[in-house]
């Protein structure tokens, strides 16, 4: 009898099922290499070549032969009186003397009153490393006065320079200070109420109809897209909360007119944001402590609380720790409900306390990339790498505090 | 895992002597305030995820309510133009927009995110398997605005470079809808793989004995009997995809636009909360109000979906456990 009779077409078949493994194999492969290509862009557009131009070119600002970068104070204020407009000297002197300026200071008043450097185009990581030729014969013809480098966007200069108008000179530092200041406070509060309530859900809760109800409402949180927390942050905590939230009742921050627009509400925003991912978590972690532990106390006369305390506490603790540190690790990536909630726009000024304005470094990207001009998008890439680094260092903060706990635990301490 | 209370007939650590009234063990349990306290915190704790729940519908709905006084009904969902200058407060152009970017999402989203499913549950050794889940997980951990700034630096130059750029604007709700495809991807992929999982070995095993080939097994009978897991999914899915924001803000486009055209720009429901609410809002205007009015649409529509899904899940739960 021929094998047909019993395997129709299996050759068919097994072509068939191999073409159809290739494909699979090739839309996972895809989905990997989106996430390559995602990285690869931003690291492509955050480093590159800048052509800059300048209203006065700095090697002309000598002061007696010295030049820029060997003046001391004085004699930088000297220069900068040479180089003025009168009345904007008198206005600057106003605002705060100049002998009373660090030199520091008088350099970037010579940078953006006198220097003036604009970008006038920026190209890419691999622009530059494969064009460069190109890139240099260009930049002679359309901008002969211009001044070629090769820039890092991710400099120093990135992590010490408050925000401002000119790409080149701004930073990240008040955005970073507000992610982690807000990020604090979201944690003190959104820990102990998420693990005191999976607590109560795992541990005393009985099954009936209230406790039902706030699991399942809990999972509904989870699901509630975090812009609608925005519009709740915005409602409660900056309008209606606003004596508490702006610091007026504490007499705190009255003269700075943050009106709930604060680090504050912003945190209680995020902390109700991934409250449901703590309590789910700290929930699974709970519901992962063997029965006998709960017993082996409870027989020994320790009371309930004495027993969660003392022994199911620290025995889930590494769970509950990663379970959240990933959740504020999504509070770090926020940006929408942080938006809503009135992030400022432009704060040249670090946070003082719980009760100033803020912004935070997803809030600094998203306005960076809504602007038109090029160089804001090379100085968005470069904080988004610093944003990506900072989210893996938390993650990977959680895995190593998460493998201490256990092998202290394996140790019986 | 349901907890059971373990409470033994004597108090045994309460069981103090009390010698000078009875001479005997007192059996009765004795009143502990410190753990009555421990408790009630505790129950507090629980009850704010219920007060969260209470304050977004009531501030949703308060602020909805006083919106719905001025702008009927009828005219907030069937008006085709959305300005608040001129007091035109018609949803359908949001609306669209955020159905096209979700459906544009859904089209990069569900065949990919089933197909990686398959091939890491059905087909993946080992190893690849342990490589693939972190790497989609670290996919699904970069933050939403990140993916927007692709949208609009990468995607959408690359769009008009294929299609032309007088054809594709810069700010354009497919840009914006495949990348939000990208970012939803490892969240239908992972809750997949879990579906496909659960599925018994059993089933699998007799397909293979009647002499059917990993394909088939895998498409008609691994992926029919996941069916509820992953309708599930899909849903939970559609209701990220109303709910993301940053994408659609960045790259999809800042003006409300009654358009189907997938490389024009519109602005999506998010899309347009957080624009009017970054700039200067005067709270006792309309225009705030009616970011509230959308909001609660918005929570309504995921609401329901959420639900949905949980539904189908716990379905599915009852056939295989």
């Amino acid at each position: 009898m021929k094998r047909d009779t019993f395997t129709p077409n299996l050759a068919a078949r097994n072509a068939k099922g191999a073409r159809w493994r290739l494909a699979f194999l090739a839309a996972t492969a895809f989905s990997v290499l989106f996430l390559a290509s995602l990285i690869a862009s931003i690291v492509n557009q955050s480093f590159g070549y800048v052509v800059m131009t300048a209203e006065v070119d700095p090697a002309t600002l000598q002061n007696d032969g010295v030049p820029l970068e060997k003046q001391d104070e004085a004699t930088l204020a000297g220069t900068i009186r040479g180089n003025v407009s009168r009345r904007l000297f008198v206005k600057l002197d106003a605002e705060r003397s100049l002998a009373s300026r660090s030199r520091e200071e008088l350099l970037e008043i010579i940078v953006a009153e006198i220097v003036q450097p604009t970008v006038r185009r920026t190209w890419t990581l691999a622009q530059s490393l494969f064009d460069a030729d190109a890139i240099r014969g260009q930049v002679a013809e359309e901008y002969p006065d211009g001044n070629l480098s090769f820039r890092s966007w991710v400099n120093a200069g990135l992590f010490a320079n408050p925000q401002s108008s000119v790409a080149t000179a701004a930073g990240i530092r008040g955005a970073i200070i507000g992610s982690l200041a807000t990020l604090l406070l979201t944690l003190l509060v959104a820990f102990p109420l998420g693990v005191g309530a999976a607590i109560y859900l795992q541990e005393y809760a009985k099954d009936n109809a209230i406790n039902r109800i706030i699991e399942t409402n809990i999972y509904n949180l989870a699901g509630v897209p975090s812009i609608i927390y925005g519009m709740l942050g915005l409602a409660i905590f900056v309008r209606a909360l606003e004596p508490l939230t702006s610091g007026a009742i504490f007499r705190a921050a009255a003269a700075e007119g943050a009106n709930g627009r604060t680090i504050l509400s912003a945190s209680l925003t995020l902390a109700l944001l991934i409250l449901p991912i703590v309590i789910i978590n700290a929930q699974e972690a709970l519901r992962a402590i063997p029965d006998s532990l709960r017993q082996s106390s409870l027989a020994v006369g320790a009371t309930k609380w004495q027993t969660i305390r003392h022994h199911v506490l620290p025995a889930a603790a590494d769970r509950i720790l990663t379970g959240t540190v990933l959740a504020v690790s999504r509070a770090l990536g926020e940006t929408a409900p942080l938006v809503v909630v009135g992030a400022s726009t432009f704060l040249t000024q670090d946070p003082a306390g719980p009760f100033s304005k803020f912004t935070t470094l997803p809030i600094q990207i998203y306005q960076w990339t809504a602007r038109p001009q090029a160089e804001f998008r090379n100085l968005a890439a470069a904080a988004i790498l610093v944003l990506l680094v900072l989210g893996l260092s938390l993650n990977a903060a959680a895995i190593i505090a998460r493998n201490r706990f256990r092998r202290e635990k394996r140790l019986g301490r | 895992m349901k907890r059971r209370s373990f409470r033994s007939p004597i108090s045994v650590e309460s069981a103090g002597y009390h010698e000078e009234r009875t001479g005997f063990i007192t059996l009765a349990r004795r009143a502990r305030p410190g753990e009555t306290l421990v408790e009630a915190f505790l129950l507090f704790c629980a009850a704010i995820s219920i007060f969260t729940t209470l304050g977004i519908v009531a501030t949703l709905g308060r602020e909805s309510l006083s919106f719905f006084r001025e702008v009927s009904f009828i005219e907030f969902f069937t008006g085709r133009v959305w300005q608040p200058a001129i007091g035109e407060f018609g949803i359908l152009p949001l609306l669209t927009a955020t159905l096209a970017t979700s459906f544009y999402a859904m089209l990069v989203a569900l065949p990919l995110g089933l197909v990686v499913a398959i091939y890491l549950s059905e087909y993946a050794p080992f190893g690849v398997r342990e490589v693939l889940k972190p790497v989609l997980e670290v996919l699904a951990g970069v933050p939403t605005v990140v993916y927007g700034y692709f949208a609009l630096t990468t995607v959408t130059p690359f769009l008009q470079g294929i299609l032309g750029q007088d054809r594709v604007e810069v700010y354009n709700t497919l840009s914006a809808g495949l990348v939000m495809g990208i970012l939803i991807l490892p969240l239908v992929a992972s809750m997949c793989e879990d579906a496909l999982s659960a599925v018994p070995a059993a089933l699998r095993e007799g397909a293979y004995a009647m002499g059917a080939t990993k394909l088939e097994t895998s498409v008609k009978i691994v992926v029919p009997s996941a069916f509820s897991g992953l309708a599930a999914a899909f849903i939970l899915a559609l209701s990220r995809a109303v709910g993301e924001t940053m994408i659609v803000a960045l790259a999809a486009g800042a003006g409300p636009n009654l358009t189907l055209n997938p490389f024009r720009s519109a602005e999506t429901m998010t899309g347009h909360i957080v624009r009017i609410s970054g700039g200067d809002l005067s709270y006792d205007s309309i225009d705030y109000r009616s970011l509230f009015a959308i909001a609660l649409l918005l929570f309504l529509v995921t609401l329901a979906l959420n639900i949905l899904s949980r539904k189908i899940i716990r379905r599915y739960r009852e056939v295989y456990e």
